[in-house]
């Protein structure tokens, strides 16, 4: 089954074009990496997933991306689709607030009032994301006092607790050491079989190592789509190989 | 882009030419002493083989070196494994070589019991199946290496038709017995490294497409 | 050679910043014992008496006046300047010409000697709005004199909130307004507060602009549309009869111990409202 649909998507900053008609399938149940230079509309794609795109300023979108069948762009409720599409940023953005605040922030923003309820989605949250057992005993103190990489696994609590559909993680583990990204991947694994999950990144050995299928961006194309293990092993774009062997031109 | 990297893959490919030429003379001289008897040669032929298995320690070391270092994916990544691949049979062959001198130095007192007919024919195509596979490598050359595949019938043959002759003698005196069963081992090495290189033509066909005896590996 | 030069005038800076820094102290030090060794023989049980006459020359009116007058004044000035400063940093849109506008004026105003406050406060409100010199006229003007200075502050401190915090809360889902009030203004709070700090720096001493809008009555009242007269406009008309020159001494004490006890209560506020370390 496929996650998102994205089809005919032209997207432009202004006068420039930053997607040039992407078409793409992203499946269920899979960690799927966009990888290219920068600057090449990996992110860009991301960011259109969840319309955090929608923030920019003269940013204008055509074509239709479609979050399991249901188009994202016509009519939907953008605060509820960000609840259902997850996103977590390149470096660690965790509120000034505590812990238990933190995770509670987007239930509380979607209603959930209740405190026991509120109570439960942060054990939980927090649980899935593999950092219960860091933080139960400080979920009242400032979420700022937690290492960079225990901030990024609350971040990633942070978005499980809108109990989301897909994940959509933007360069996350480009500003931490080497133990605190193995954590963050090792947890992207587990929880593979319940979210979809989006990763951009920059590390090749990163998408090669976590991810089920990689796409390829140039230039605001995709010019390369297909399991991970294709790519890296024998790619059929020569643009490609160029660019995961590292005699990108 | 990557300069260091392309400089030591390029390294890595004069350590096979190296190699290679190294086999191919080991193959060439067991050849020559063998039709001369000449048991002084084979002896040096023995001697050299430690050479080819230094090369081989070496080639290995700079391909696990470049693994870790580079951690190379795609066109590199199998590239790098066909070498490692690639070594080992081209180590057996310069074993091979060294057995053929053996056998030699053995049968340098005793009169041949035949003209040498498809020995000398198989060793010539062997070793040209070697440089070829080795070409078809350093050059990404696709044809080339199923060149390689196709001409192991040759050499299969002439190991049939040697066998045959072999077989007739012994039928014709029992007394040609023992040397017909070395003479038969001698064809049988030829003919295995014509096998080994038609295992690194198969290698070499994975690092241009990818795919291994036609399924994939990766 | 070159290394010997490089310490010399390494040194010579270093003295430079501790002479500086020495001065500064110094001049601040010399200022309060200044006052206090002339104003603490005048400190006396009589100088708090709930009521002014002549002979006591009582503060307490002005004091109280004082707390009055700088909270109706902030109470105007304070959410009018940060809504503005919302508004101009979330959400009007970049290179807006009425944001370039807004901001070149709050500029201006804050550039404008507090005299010219004074007799635009006496023309409008005492005049035209005929309400005389009164706490309320004398407030008004205050708080248009600290709006730029509290607009501002609020601006600088918004900007200064990263933005992948307002990202992190909006892929959660959350609003611009629900962003703005919860994550972004408790962040920016630290930086508020010290506008508001100074604005009560500048509302504790101002004299010119008072005189002409608040007046110089020197009995407190409750009601907003009575005339008053704050602690600095007490110290001026004391100074100025040159009856009670240690009395004016005195005053200068509780003003800035005034002063630094409302500093101290904006900090506390802005600990406990804010970002929680």
């Amino acid at each position: 089954m496929n996650c998102f649909e994205i089809k005919n998507l032209d997207l432009f900053y202004g006068g420039f074009q930053a997607l040039k008609k992407i078409n793409m399938e992203i499946e269920a149940g899979m960690i799927s990496a966009f990888i290219g230079p920068s600057g090449c509309g990996k992110s860009t794609l991301l960011k259109t997933l969840n319309r955090m795109n929608d923030i920019i300023e003269g940013c204008k979108i055509t074509g239709s991306v479609r979050l399991y069948g249901e188009d994202i762009y016509n009519g939907a409720d953008v605060n509820l689709l960000r609840k259902r599409v997850g996103m977590v940023f390149q470096k660690p953005n965790p509120f000034p607030m505590s812990v238990y605040d933190n995770i509670a922030f987007g239930p509380r923003t979607h209603g959930i009032k209740a405190r026991c309820e509120l109570d439960a989605v942060v054990e939980n949250s927090l649980r899935n994301a593999a950092i219960w057992d860091e933080v139960k005993d400080r979920l009242k103190k400032s979420a700022l006092g937690l290492s960079g990489g225990q901030q990024q696994r609350l971040c990633i609590a942070r978005a499980l607790a809108g109990s989301p559909e897909a994940l959509l993680l933007d360069e996350p583990t480009s500003a931490l050491d080497p133990i605190s990204t193995g954590k963050i991947e090792e947890l992207l694994l587990t929880l593979r079989e319940k979210y979809s999950i989006i990763i951009v990144t920059h590390n090749m050995q990163q998408a090669a190592r976590i991810s089920d299928s990689t796409a390829f961006f140039l230039h605001g194309e995709v010019i390369e789509k297909s399991d991970t293990k294709t790519i890296f092993a024998r790619p059929a774009d020569k643009r490609t190989e160029d660019y995961i062997t590292g005699r990108f031109g | 882009m990557r300069r260091r990297f392309d400089e030591q893959l390029a390294d890595m490919h004069n350590n096979l030419i190296e190699m290679a030429s190294l086999i191919e003379r080991a193959i060439a001289r067991a050849t020559k002493a063998l039709e001369t008897q000449d048991a002084g040669g084979a002896r040096d032929v023995i001697a050299s083989d430690d050479i080819i298995d230094d090369k081989e320690k070496e080639i290995e070391m700079q391909c696990l070196n470049l693994l870790l270092s580079q951690q190379p994916v795609a066109r590199d990544l199998r590239q790098i494994s066909t070498a490692l691949k690639m070594i080992t049979d081209m180590e057996r062959i310069g074993d091979h070589a060294s057995d053929i001198s053996e056998l030699c130095v053995y049968l340098s007192g005793q009169d041949y019991i035949k003209q040498l007919e498809h020995i000398p024919r198989m060793a010539e195509a062997t070793a040209k199946m070697l440089t070829w596979s080795i070409n078809a490598f350093i050059k990404n050359d696709l044809e080339l290496a199923k060149t390689v595949i196709a001409h192991d019938d040759i050499v299969d043959s002439l190991f049939f038709n040697a066998k045959k002759d072999l077989i007739a003698l012994v039928h014709d005196d029992a007394e040609n017995g023992e040397q017909a069963f070395d003479l038969l081992q001698i064809a049988k090495y030829y003919e295995r490294i014509g096998d080994h290189a038609v295992n690194i033509a198969e290698w070499v066909i994975f690092s241009i497409t990818g795919l291994h005896k036609g399924s994939q590996v990766l | 050679m070159r290394k010997a030069k490089l310490k010399l005038s390494e040194r010579i800076l270093r003295a430079l910043t501790w002479a500086a820094a020495f001065l500064t102290a110094s001049v601040l030090v010399f200022i309060v014992g200044f006052i206090f060794i002339k104003g603490l023989p005048y400190l006396k049980p009589s100088l708090f008496a709930w009521n002014y006459n002549s002979e006591n020359v009582s503060l307490m009116p002005a004091l109280i006046s004082t707390v009055y007058m700088t909270f109706l004044s902030l109470l105007a000035a304070v959410p009018l300047g940060v809504f503005s400063a919302i508004f101009l940093t979330e959400y009007s849109k970049r290179g807006n010409k009425f944001v370039a506008l807004v901001r070149v004026t709050a500029e201006t105003l804050s550039g404008i000697p507090s005299i010219v406050y004074g007799l635009f406060g006496m023309l409008f409100f005492v005049n035209f709005l005929k309400w005389r010199y009164s706490v309320l006229a004398g407030a008004f003007t205050l708080s248009i004199m600290i709006l730029p200075l509290i607009l501002r502050s609020t601006e600088e401190a918004i900007i200064a909130v990263p933005d992948n915090l307002r990202e992190g809360a909006f892929g959660l889902g959350a609003g611009r307004l629900r962003t703005v009030f919860k994550i972004v203004l408790p962040s920016a709070a630290p930086g508020i507060f010290a506008g508001i700090i100074l604005a009560i720096g500048r509302i504790a001493g101002e004299t010119a602009a008072l005189i002409y809008t608040a007046g110089t009555v020197a009995q407190f009242s409750v009601n907003p549309m009575e005339s008053a007269r704050t602690l600095s406009v007490h110290m001026y008309a004391l100074s100025n009869e040159g009856l009670h020159t240690g009395e004016g001494y005195a005053t200068a004490i509780v003003l800035l111990l005034l002063v630094i006890l409302i500093n101290a209560a904006s900090a506390w506020a802005a600990k406990r409202i804010g970002v929680k370390k």
